[in-house]
């Protein structure tokens, strides 16, 4: 799984949304995404997040360790 | 998830006002997201019981379930899902987390 495949993952599960990932270790391990999404208006942070999760189920439960997050509504 | 799996979850849950589901324990922390939460309660001086998700397989797996979240760890207050690292460093960030705790 590269960072280009989980930018394109989360894209592909909220349509419209602008994605940043970073891998500041290069291991595609501990990497933190910065989304915006007009779709996150008037949902909690909680929910936000668990949005993007949705869009990562299988990877959060295979490879990817530890996925940081930044939401924020565009 | 099996009742008896929900019913120890929630057990510890309501054991205390702050409650941690976390990867390792708060003296040693086997996580740096884990580590990060334990460090933010520790600046504000929360009163709070936390459980070693590493020392039981089957709650590692059931609190995913159980709050519809899929990493470790996880902050309850008062019962209430907060969220995870990423949410409570921010919540402490903008002072919405000493409200919650009381502090």
């Amino acid at each position: 799984m590269t960072v280009q495949e989980i930018r394109e993952k989360i894209q592909a599960g909220l349509p419209g949304s602008e994605v940043e990932i970073q891998d500041p270790y290069n291991d595609g391990v501990h990497i933190k995404a910065i989304v915006k999404f007009s779709g996150f208006a008037g949902k909690s942070i909680v929910e936000q997040h668990r949005m993007v999760y949705a869009t990562l189920k299988d990877e959060l439960k295979a490879e990817v360790h530890a996925l940081g997050l930044e939401t924020t509504v565009s | 998830m099996d009742k008896e799996l929900q019913g120890k979850i929630e057990g510890l849950i309501a054991s205390k006002k702050i409650f941690l589901f976390m990867k390792g324990t708060p003296d040693a922390p086997m996580c740096g997201f884990s580590a990060g939460v334990t460090n933010v309660l520790r600046s504000l001086g929360a009163d709070y019981n936390s459980f070693n998700v590493l020392s039981d397989m089957s709650v590692r797996e059931g609190i995913k379930e159980f709050a519809n979240w899929p990493t470790i760890p996880q902050l309850y207050i008062d019962g209430e899902f907060i969220g995870g690292h990423d949410i409570v460093v921010e919540m402490a960030r903008s002072g919405e987390l000493q409200k919650k705790i009381g502090v």
